[in-house]
């Protein structure tokens, strides 16, 4: 009994050692696009400053939740929240990284890079207007191509997702049919075409089955080479997905720190400007200026040595003048 | 007898432990109907009780949403589900009870309790990435050609056979659940007293005529209650099927097409639910789930016991 007694006090002392010597950590929350590149940065910067930093990616609505029920000390949503709502749960919002969206297509005797869509061409397809791929519309678009006679298999996502709502977002934006007979979301009624959970499903379902289009992550769509079309942008440009052409989207962009960044990097005016790209977003609690710092601090030191790992991992970085506006946010909201 | 009146300090701390853990059990189950409810109240303040059940509409964008189009998924998946396994089932069972040289039941019997060991999500996964574009390439074109063109039997093959459907849901869920069935009927089986059966084959009764005329009879409530256990597991699996089926809130009369379960919109749509009436709604469809489980395991348990007092009288 005695030694039982004895160990167990020792096991007591080194539990109460280790949790001393325990680095600080950080705790966030939110969505899963990010993470990826989140938790690579988080693994460098622990090696350097002994911070470690805990992200669950849970999705943008429980990030959204749990930094407003303040269980966390930072949130992370695809989806910036309008200063409305900012104001309302006393938070303060910028973005830490880019990612896009890209339309792919499986079209035999099509190759990557070769289709040609505008606007609306594109949500014509998703409405289910367009139902086969020789459409007058997109022959004169592409009238290098001979397009087959076959049905427009349309894919969507059948989850939720920040990726549906940053491309139903841009549908929104050029089609005006499109806002008044579906509208933007994570989710949403689609008019037409079957749903893959997640960017593999839509992926698999894209790629096994001929004379199909879906929508995928750019980095998604990058590694597993699935053959993407070009898009016409604002500019009257026919665009591909690269990590210029998000930078031009984000250059372009106004981002606008008074309205705490809120903004849809979609149709960006910039000429090589890929239209359907978004930011990602950090949410902070007003009145924890101490736990604020950290987290800053964090994503300053992100930005300033985080862009090459973010580019192997397919991220865009935020261009300079970006970055720049955010720091003068944060000094202004006295964290940094 | 002074020791059967006083009692032992430790028999009667061990009654107390056992029944709190057993009491927690209930305490939990109403604890999540508590909180089901409280957090669908919202949206079933909003559209009220019949209105959710008996509305299709499933639109995040305009808030608008109602339960019947995933109830209709559930229910179809499931019973297809069920029309697929319990004859396979019931067929295994007989073939290990009555059937199988005695080397053999040992083997057949762990591989039918393996089946049942198989994380969903592994089934999820393999569904996504074998056998849906197995049906969609072969099986799906064939009954298409088959019945596609029959009366009434057409309307369930129509349109495009993609693999992501009805169909292929329900042979995912019917694998799944064929374990449950087969070893409930497997037990029920055994519950035939050997002299019947004996007396049976002594009259000169053939093995058929003995499964058909002297075990299934006895059984059949046994099997039954199998049946609606199967059921319910069938009516609550999630992962299996949510790569399978699409997510798509619509009523359709073809296999063919994508459909939605309460389960599968859950498990797609909770994550990324981000406004409250939304939430609201995901919630109230569980709570949905909850009592439809609840109804058809209190069936279950009332037929197993029916069963039980006849074997026992």
């Amino acid at each position: 009994m005695k030694t039982l007694l004895k160990l167990l006090i020792a096991v007591a002392l080194m539990m109460s050692f280790s949790h001393v010597e325990a680095a600080e950590t950080l705790n966030g929350a939110g969505a899963s696009f990010p993470y990826p590149v989140y938790s690579a940065w988080a693994f460098d910067y622990n090696k350097i400053t002994g911070i470690q930093l805990n992200y669950q990616s849970i999705g943008s609505g429980g990030g959204i939740k749990q930094i407003t029920s303040r269980t966390v000390q930072f949130g992370a949503s695809d989806a910036p929240l309008t200063p409305e709502q900012l104001n309302k749960d006393g938070l303060l919002q910028f973005p830490a990284v880019m990612g896009g969206v890209v339309p792919v297509v499986t079209i035999p005797s099509v190759k990557e890079g070769q289709l040609r869509l505008d606007p609306d061409a594109l949500c014509k397809i998703y409405l289910g207007d367009i139902k086969f791929w020789d459409d007058a519309k997109i022959k004169a678009l592409n009238p290098q191509l001979s397009l087959p006679h076959g049905e427009i298999m349309v894919v969507h996502r059948s989850d939720g997702s920040g990726t549906t709502a940053i491309f139903t977002t841009y549908l929104g934006e050029v089609c005006p049919d499109w806002k008044n007979k579906v509208g933007a979301g994570t989710s949403v009624k689609w008019p037409v075409g079957i749903g893959g959970k997640g960017n593999e499903g839509v992926a698999n379902y894209t790629k096994r089955t001929p004379n199909s289009i879906g929508y995928v992550e750019f980095a998604y769509a990058e590694q597993n080479r699935l053959a993407y079309a070009l898009l016409k942008n604002s500019s009257g440009n026919f665009v591909k997905p690269s990590f210029d052409t998000f930078e031009d989207a984000a250059e372009t962009g106004t981002f606008d720190p008074k309205k705490h960044f809120n903004l849809w990097l979609v149709n960006a005016p910039g000429k090589n400007a890929w239209p359907i790209a978004g930011a990602t977003f950090i949410l902070l609690a007003r009145e924890k200026p101490d736990a604020n710092r950290k987290v800053v601090k964090f994503y300053e030191w992100a930005f300033n040595n985080g862009d090459k790992k973010a580019k192997e991992l397919v991220y865009v970085p935020l261009p300079k003048s970006l970055k720049d506006k955010i720091r003068a946010y944060w000094k202004a909201n006295g964290i940094l | 007898m002074a020791r059967t009146a006083k009692r032992n300090p430790v028999d009667t701390f061990f009654s107390i432990i056992t029944g709190a853990a057993s009491f927690s059990v209930v305490v939990l189950i109403i604890g999540i109907l508590i909180v089901l409810i409280s957090e669908s109240s919202l949206s079933i303040g909003k559209f009220g009780i019949w209105r959710f059940l008996v509305s299709t509409d499933w639109d995040p964008v305009r808030e608008s949403f109602g339960a019947l189009t995933n109830i209709y998924g559930t229910v179809v998946t499931t019973m297809l589900s069920l029309v697929i396994a319990i004859p396979i089932a019931i067929g295994i069972a007989i073939f290990i009870t009555e059937i199988s040289p005695n080397f053999l039941k040992g083997p057949i019997g762990a591989a039918i309790e393996l089946l049942a060991a198989i994380p969903s999500i592994i089934y999820g996964m393999w569904g996504l990435f074998t056998l849906s574009p197995i049906m969609s390439r072969y099986i799906e074109p064939f009954l298409q050609k088959v019945f596609g063109g029959l009366p009434l039997m057409g309307i369930l093959f129509q349109g495009t056979p993609m693999g992501i459907d009805i169909l292929t849901a329900s042979v995912i869920l019917s694998i799944m659940i064929i374990p449950f069935t087969a070893s409930i009927s497997r037990d029920a089986f055994n519950l035939t007293p050997e002299v019947v059966k004996e007396s049976a084959y002594a009259l000169g009764a053939t093995k058929w005529e003995v499964v058909k005329n002297v075990v299934l009879p006895y059984s059949k409530l046994g099997v039954f209650g199998g049946i609606v256990l199967s059921l319910g597991r069938a009516l609550g699996e999630t992962m299996a099927v949510a790569f399978v089926l699409g997510n798509d809130h619509r009523i359709t009369t073809s296999l063919l097409d994508a459909a939605a379960t309460i389960t599968v919109t859950l498990a797609n749509e909770f994550a990324e639910a981000d406004k409250d009436i939304y939430l609201s709604s995901l919630f109230y469809l569980a709570l949905v789930l909850f009592v439809m489980s609840f109804v058809t395991l209190a069936i279950a348990k009332f037929f197993l016991l029916r069963a039980e007092k006849k074997y026992t009288r």
